[in-house]
């Protein structure tokens, strides 16, 4: 292979680790935090992408505004479901917030593609870039859709910008606290619920920003976030569960790998990265950047 | 006494005679089965349209043949596009249900499954949706008819107008399955024999598949006058989408399309296919006749008809007819009915039914997508660049591998 097509690959494969990173970000702040393994999270980023969606047919919103707004109420919604149902799953086996995000994954799909049929008369739906977006540069090597070029930019930000909250300011050190040991920082007159529902929301409110993101690259529909949650939950495990920095290297490492071999050896594609995944739990089993067990 | 024989002779002659069609009919009715997609990928292209539209040829079929009202009920049943579940459904449907045809089996490996369960109970089956030519090949059989469209007749009819229209090379990609294989397949060789060439080897892609990038940017490095894309759905839907973001129209790289149902276009708008050329058995506004029945159709179900739905309720007129014709719904006499038969309707035109392999014959067109801008009307989606006559639009039968 020559180094223009693996370049080629490379920009490629960060395209698709730029969301492999924000998804497994938000499930990493998620299950770091709330010990909640979130099965929903890929419903949640196709609400996102939905909503960006719907947002332009019904009120004629463009990428912009959506790019904020629609985060905002895949978020609001995260909070309402933790306050809602989650809140009274803590303390029982994880199995059960599994199956209860499984059920509104599926719940979720449904009613979207039911409101997409009978609103929209489509069960798939075009979404376009914005103008300023829209077009491609040419990188010397490759011509690039410049939207592409935003998405890796955007994403990189977003998640430099979690981790510096998470572990270097005074808030993230409540969040911190209030998930460690909440009865010694409820001594100390902080409201740990509301903590805790706050980080639920923002985590689904990153995948909501992923689905924005996705929209104009893929098209909207009830199914898209099905195939890639797999992958991003194969992401989380290498990188490690609950580990912030290592969920963002392995997301945007994966992507780029997976575009790489799939170049080199098409086939492999779909596959690399449970390979990728069960190569790495061989070797260390709490994942590349993950804490032993007992570490905890 | 002869009195007494003649007026029981009269009497009985005249019990029998409302009677004498129910008897020729199993269980004094008919019951026609539309087993189909109803909730995944291919439930808008086919799914509870085509159910409506095999309700409306039972409807007007009655209103014609009086003898009949009454007696013919239509019952639509969700296989999923799974193989196993399309047998299942199949055998369940022939023998709890009393169905008496099975219609439209969209997704190939479904409709191949479901034709070979109805061949063990003699019932027959008219595949409108499925595309693999292995139905009237090396998996036909004596109750199977191939309706509407297969893959030979899109590559030929695609491969062989892009080729011709200047694009004499071509990159193609394809899904990873029997469909996509088989169409690659076919569509490579209508290229060749037209003059064209491959710029690059055929590229299978994994399916089902979102990401289609690193195959558009392989079409741009190798610049073939057409990317050719066999993907068929939300796939194409995909690809085309993509194929528009990274700018290949601009680059001057074409759009060859293997397989397109007028809700592909829907579902991303009809600019972004814009130029694009594929192959179709029918379009709703085609002329007056198709239409008129559109008009009908969507009045009846609230959405233009695809051709798939187009052709349920074609292939459900003629097996009525059939049934009509051979005065019995036994699968062996409508077989006979049908074998043969030359026919011409809304949606299938100089239409003949090969008896060899029961290939239904019609006339296919080839079109070119419409921007936005070109329009008419409300889904005017395509400008007709030729009609390929029934005659030549299938595979010739000396190349049928059938053996019946």
């Amino acid at each position: 292979m020559n180094t223009q097509l693996l370049l080629i690959q490379v920009f490629n494969g960060l395209v698709n680790g730029a969301f492999y990173a924000l998804l497994s970000l938000g499930l990493a702040v998620i299950f770091g935090m709330l010990r909640i393994v979130n099965f929903a999270h890929g419903a949640l980023y196709m609400l996102g992408a939905f909503t960006a969606f719907a947002l332009g047919q019904a009120l004629g919103l463009g990428f912009w505004p959506s790019l904020v707004i629609a985060p905002v109420l895949v978020g609001l919604l995260g909070a309402v479901l933790e306050r809602t149902l989650l809140s009274r799953l803590y303390g029982l086996e994880p199995s059960y917030n599994l199956l209860l995000t499984f059920g509104l994954t599926l719940l979720t799909q449904d009613l979207v593609k039911q409101v997409m049929l009978s609103r929209f008369a489509v069960s798939s739906a075009p979404y376009t870039p914005p103008e300023a977006l829209s077009g491609v540069v040419n990188l010397g090597f490759v011509v690039f859709p410049k939207y592409r070029l935003f998405v890796i930019a955007l994403s990189l930000v977003i998640c430099v910008l979690t981790w510096f909250v998470i572990e270097k300011t005074r808030v993230g050190a409540v969040i911190r606290a209030s998930t460690e040991n909440p009865a010694v920082t409820r001594a100390f007159g902080i409201d740990v619920g509301r903590w805790v529902t706050g980080v639920f929301a923002v985590g689904v409110g990153l995948a909501g920003l992923a689905g924005v993101l996705a929209a104009p690259i893929y098209s909207v529909e009830p199914y898209m976030g099905a195939e890639l949650i797999i992958t991003t939950f194969a992401v989380v495990v290498i990188g490690g569960l609950g580990s912030i920095l290592g969920s963002v290297i392995t997301g945007f490492a994966v992507g780029v790998l997976a575009a790489v071999g799939a170049a080199i050896y098409p086939p492999i594609a779909n596959t690399l990265v449970f390979i990728l995944m069960a190569a790495v739990l061989l070797v260390r089993p709490s994942g590349l950047f993950g804490l032993p067990e007992g570490a905890r | 006494m002869k009195t007494t024989t003649m007026t029981a002779l009269l009497a009985a002659a005249l019990c029998a005679a409302p009677g004498a069609l129910a008897q020729t009919l199993t269980g004094g009715s008919i019951k026609v089965g539309v087993l189909t997609d109803l909730s995944g990928v291919y439930s808008e292209l086919s799914g509870q349209g085509s159910v409506k539209a095999a309700q409306m040829a039972v409807d007007d079929f009655m209103k014609a043949n009086k003898a009949y009202a009454g007696k013919i009920s239509v019952v639509g049943v969700d296989h999923q596009n799974k193989a196993d579940v399309a047998g299942n459904k199949a055998a369940e449907m022939i023998d709890r249900q009393g169905v008496d045809v099975l219609l439209d089996l969209p997704t190939s490996s479904a409709a191949l499954s479901a034709s070979a369960v109805a061949k063990g109970k003699k019932i027959p089956v008219m595949v409108v949706t499925g595309g693999t030519t292995a139905l009237t090949n090396e998996s036909c059989n004596k109750y199977t008819f191939h309706y509407a469209y297969d893959n030979y007749m899109l590559a030929n009819g695609t491969g062989t107008a892009v080729t011709k229209r200047g694009g004499s090379s071509w990159y193609i990609i394809y899904p990873n399955y029997a469909f996509g294989q088989d169409l690659n397949r076919q569509m490579t060789a209508a290229i060749q024999e037209n003059g064209g060439k491959l710029a690059a080897p055929s590229d299978a892609t994994p399916f089902p598949n979102t990401d289609f990038s690193s195959y558009l940017l392989k079409a741009q490095s190798v610049r073939p006058k057409i990317f050719g894309t066999m993907q068929a759905g939300n796939d194409l839907v995909n690809v085309v989408k993509q194929y528009n973001e990274f700018g290949l129209k601009k680059q001057g790289i074409g759009l060859g399309i293997g397989l397109l149902f007028e809700t592909d276009v829907a579902a991303l708008g009809q600019d972004a296919f814009a130029g694009a050329i594929a192959t179709v058995p029918w379009f709703w506004n085609y002329d007056a006749r198709s239409r008129q029945w559109s008009a009908k159709f969507e009045a009846a179900f609230g959405k233009k008809p695809t051709w798939a739905q187009a052709g349920v309720y074609s292939a459900t007129m003629t097996y009525l007819q059939a049934v009509a014709r051979a005065k019995s719904d036994d699968g062996d006499a409508v077989v006979r009915a049908l074998e043969g038969y030359s026919f011409d309707d809304m949606f299938a035109r100089h239409a003949t039914i090969r008896p060899q392999d029961h290939r239904v014959l019609l006339d296919v067109h080839t079109v070119m997508v419409k921007a936005k801008a070109d329009a008419k009307e409300t889904g005017d989606l395509f400008t007709r660049l030729q009609t390929i006559p029934a005659a030549k639009a299938f595979m010739p039968l000396s190349e049928s591998k059938c053996k019946m």
